[in-house]
C-alpha cells in the first residue's frame, strides 16, 4: 500500500511540471489554434539559461529563475512575431510544422550551450526529502507542486478577472468578432507565446532540479502532448488534470511494470503516457474535457 | 476540330483531357525528363564513389519522401510516424537477407525478395494503423502519430532477437541477387562496377519505377480523391469520396514506400541501429517534403536529394567559415560544429521555406520557368 501511495505522490510531483507545460500548450492552442511543438525546446533552453545565470553570472537561484522566465517570455514574443505571425490565415498544419522546425533549431542551439554533460541548475533542493511516516516527499516535488498551484491559480485569476485575460478568452472564442470589438488579436497571440514560453521555463527548471539539464531533457517536454490530448486540446483544467494523470501513470508503471509485466521491456514507463493517450483517444477523440469540433462545409 | 488533335506551333493547346493529364504533356518536359534520366544513368561513370554512395542514399530517401508526400501532401493527413514504417521496412529486409547463423534473425533470402517484402510488412502495419488514424483529424492525428514513433522506437529497442537491441543494432541489408554479392565489385559485360555504382543504379531504378507509379496514382481517381479529402473533407464525403477507404489507401501506400525506402537505405549503410528511427528521422522526411514541394513527386525527389546532400555541403563549410569546426566536439574556440549547424539548418530551412516559398524547391523552379516562358515580358 505504501509503495502505491508513494508512487502517487512522486507522480503528482512530476505531473505538476507536466501540467505547467501542458497549460502553456493549451494557451497557445486556444488563442492561435496551433499546437506549438517548440515548447520542449523552449523548456530546455529556459533551464539551460537559468543554469548559466546561476553559475556563470553568479545570480541567486530565485533571481535566476525570474530572469530566465522573463528572457524566455521575450524569446517567445520574438518567435511568434518572426515565424508565426506571417502564417496567420494559412492552414494550422503549416504553423504546427513551422513550430517543429523552430523546435529543431532551438534545440540545436541549446545543445551547443548544454554541452555533453549534465548541467546543474543550482536549485537548493537536490534530492532532500521530507519524511511523512512510511512515505517521503522530495523537497523538489513539494516545491514543484506548490509553485504549480500558485502559478496556475494566478493564471486562472488572470484569465477570469483581468481585461487582458478577457481579451484572450474572447480571441480564443472567436478571432474575427474580437477583432471587431477592438481587441488586438496580434498582441494576444504574442502574449500567449510569451506566457507559454515562461511556463515552459519554469517547468524546465523543476524538471532539471535535482539532477540537471542535459541534451535529453527536451523529451520530457513532449510528455505534455499526451497530457493535453488526455485533457482535451482546448481545456485549461483538462491540461492540469492530464498533466497530473500522466505523471501518476508514469510513476505507477515505473513501480509495477518491471515486476508484473517485464515483457513490456525496460523503461516502458517512458512510453506509457503515449499508450495511455492512444487508448483515451480511441474512446474519446477529443480528450476528457475537450470541446468536440463542430464541422461545417 | 477532332478531339485529341494537335496543331503545329501551338504546343500548349490541348484538346482532350487525356492530353492534358498526360505525364509529360509538353515537349520541353519530355526533353527535360530525358536529359535528367540520361544524366542520372551516366552519373556512376562521372562522379566519385563517395558522392555516388550519398546519391544512392538520396534515391532511397526520395522513395520514402514520395511515400510521405502521398499521405501528407496529397491526402493531407500529417503523419509524424513515418520513421516507424521506415524502421519496420529496414529491419524486415535485414532479417530476410541476414545470415541464418547470427545471433539475430536471419533467413538468408535474396535481396529481390526482401525489398518488396519489406514494403509489404510496412504496408500491413500502415493498414493496421489506418482505422485508428482515420478517426483523427488535423493536429490530433499529428500527436497520435507522434505517439506511434515513440512506441515503435520502444518496441525496436527491446526486440533484441530482431534488431540487436538499443546501442548494439545489427548488420544492414545484404544485397545479393542470384548469387552475385552487390557489396563487392562485380564485372558486368567487361565492365567492372564498384559497390557504390551498383547500389546507386539499383536504388535509381527503384526510385524511377516507384516515382512513376506514384505520379500515375496522383493523376488517377484515387489521387483526385486524396486531394479532395485534403482540401475539404466534408465536401469530399458529400461528393461520394469514401473517407475511411481513401485514408486507408493513403496510409497503406505511404507505408509501403517507407518500407522499401528503409530497405534500400540500409542496403547502402551497413549497420542498422534501432534508435535511429526516432522523431528526428520523421522530421527529416517532413523537411524533405516541405522543402521539396508539397504534393509534387518531383519536389519530393528534389527535397530528398537536398536534405541528404546537406551534411556533405555543411562539411565543406569550415574551410570557408572561420567559426565552424568539422570535429565532433568543440575545440579551439569554435562556435559550432558542422553537426550542430546541420540541425539548425533543418529547422531554419523548414521555417524559411514555409514562410517565403510554400511550394518549396518545386515552386522555385516554377518561378524560374514562368519567368523564361514570358520573357522578355514579366507576365
Amino acid at each position: 500500500m505504501s509503495t502505491f501511495a508513494q508512487s502517487i505522490i512522486s507522480g503528482l510531483g512530476q505531473g505538476s511540471a507536466y501540467a505547467m507545460l501542458a497549460v502553456g500548450f493549451v494557451i497557445i492552442f486556444k488563442s492561435t489554434g496551433v499546437i506549438s511543438f517548440a515548447q520542449p525546446a523552449l523548456m530546455a533552453a529556459g533551464a539551460t539559461l537559468v543554469s548559466y545565470l546561476v553559475f556563470q553570472f553568479g545570480l541567486g537561484f530565485p533571481a535566476a529563475v525570474a530572469v530566465g522566465v522573463l528572457v524566455l517570455a521575450g524569446v517567445g514574443l520574438g518567435l511568434e512575431r518572426v515565424a508565426l505571425r506571417p502564417l496567420v490565415g494559412r492552414p494550422v498544419f503549416v504553423a504546427a510544422i513551422v513550430t517543429l522546425g523552430l523546435d529543431t533549431a532551438i534545440r540545436a542551439v541549446t545543445n551547443r550551450f548544454i554541452g555533453p554533460d549534465l548541467r546543474p541548475v543550482g536549485d537548493p533542493w537536490g534530492y532532500d526529502r521530507l519524511e511523512l511516516g512510511p512515505l517521503f516527499l522530495q523537497h523538489r516535488y513539494l516545491a514543484m507542486i506548490v509553485t504549480a498551484a500558485i502559478v496556475l491559480a494566478a493564471l486562472f485569476t488572470f484569465f477570469r478577472y483581468s481585461r487582458v485575460g478577457l481579451a484572450m478568452r474572447a480571441t480564443a472564442f472567436d478571432q474575427e468578432t474580437s477583432l471587431a470589438q477592438g481587441i488586438s488579436v496580434g498582441a494576444v497571440f504574442a502574449l500567449s507565446w510569451a506566457l507559454a514560453a515562461g511556463l515552459a521555463t519554469l517547468a524546465g527548471v523543476f524538471v532539471a532540479a535535482g539532477s540537471g539539464v542535459s541534451q535529453g531533457t527536451w523529451v520530457v517536454g513532449l510528455k505534455a502532448l499526451p497530457a493535453i490530448v488526455l485533457g482535451g486540446l482546448d481545456s485549461l483544467p483538462g491540461a492540469v488534470v492530464g498533466g497530473l494523470a500522466v505523471g501518476v501513470v508514469e510513476a505507477l508503471v515505473q513501480t509495477y511494470q518491471p515486476v508484473h509485466a517485464p515483457w513490456l521491456g525496460g523503461n516502458f514507463s517512458l512510453v506509457a503516457p503515449y499508450v495511455l493517450m492512444l487508448l483515451v483517444l480511441l474512446v474519446r477523440p477529443y480528450g476528457l474535457f475537450g470541446t468536440p469540433e463542430i464541422r461545417r462545409v | 476540330m477532332k478531339r485529341g488533335a494537335t496543331i503545329s506551333g501551338r504546343p500548349e493547346l490541348r484538346t482532350s483531357y487525356r492530353a492534358d493529364m498526360a505525364l509529360l504533356n509538353s515537349r520541353p518536359k519530355r526533353l527535360g525528363a530525358g536529359v535528367i534520366l540520361a544524366a542520372a544513368l551516366a552519373a556512376p561513370f562521372l562522379i566519385t564513389d563517395a558522392l555516388l554512395a550519398i546519391a544512392a542514399l538520396a534515391c532511397a530517401a526520395a522513395i520514402g519522401a514520395i511515400g510521405l508526400n502521398l499521405v501528407s501532401g496529397y491526402a493531407g493527413q500529417v503523419s509524424l510516424g513515418h520513421a516507424f514504417f521506415i524502421g519496420a521496412g529496414a529491419f524486415t529486409a535485414a532479417a530476410l537477407t541476414g545470415d541464418p547463423g547470427e545471433s539475430v534473425y536471419g533467413l538468408g533470402l535474396q535481396w529481390i525478395v526482401a525489398v518488396p517484402a519489406a514494403g509489404l510488412v510496412a504496408a500491413v502495419l500502415g493498414f493496421l494503423v489506418s482505422p485508428i488514424a482515420s478517426r483523427f483529424r488535423g493536429l490530433y492525428l499529428a500527436i497520435a502519430t507522434l505517439g506511434l514513433v515513440f512506441l515503435g522506437e520502444h518496441i525496436l529497442d527491446n526486440w533484441r532477437s530482431l534488431t540487436g537491441g538499443a546501442g548494439a543494432g545489427r548488420r544492414g541489408v545484404i544485397a545479393e541477387i542470384g548469387g552475385v554479392r552487390l557489396d563487392q565489385p562485380t564485372e558486368v559485360a567487361g565492365l567492372v562496377l564498384t559497390t557504390s555504382q551498383q547500389l546507386y543504379l539499383l536504388a535509381l531504378v527503384l526510385l524511377v519505377v516507384l516515382a512513376v507509379l506514384a505520379r500515375n496514382l496522383a493523376r488517377s481517381a484515387v489521387g483526385r480523391a486524396f486531394e479532395a479529402i485534403r482540401d475539404r473533407d466534408i465536401a469530399a464525403e458529400v461528393m461520394g469520396v469514401r473517407l475511411g477507404r481513401h485514408k486507408m489507401i493513403a496510409f497503406t501506400l505511404s507505408s509501403f514506400y517507407a518500407g522499401v525506402s528503409g530497405a534500400v537505405y540500409y542496403t547502402v549503410i551497413n549497420q542498422i541501429n534501432p534508435e535511429s528511427f526516432n522523431l528526428l528521422l520523421s522530421v527529416q522526411f517532413i523537411a524533405m517534403v516541405l522543402i521539396g514541394g508539397i504534393a509534387t513527386i518531383s519536389g519530393s525527389i528534389m527535397g530528398a536529394f537536398f536534405i541528404t546532400f546537406l551534411p556533405r555541403i555543411t562539411r565543406e563549410l569550415p574551410a570557408i567559415v572561420p567559426f565552424l569546426t568539422a570535429e565532433p566536439t568543440l575545440r579551439d574556440g569554435a562556435l559550432l560544429t558542422v553537426f550542430q549547424l546541420e540541425a539548425i539548418l533543418y529547422g531554419v530551412l523548414i521555417v524559411g521555406f514555409l514562410i517565403l516559398e510554400p511550394r518549396g524547391l518545386y515552386g522555385l523552379w516554377v518561378r524560374v520557368r514562368n519567368y523564361w516562358k514570358g520573357w522578355p515580358f514579366t507576365y
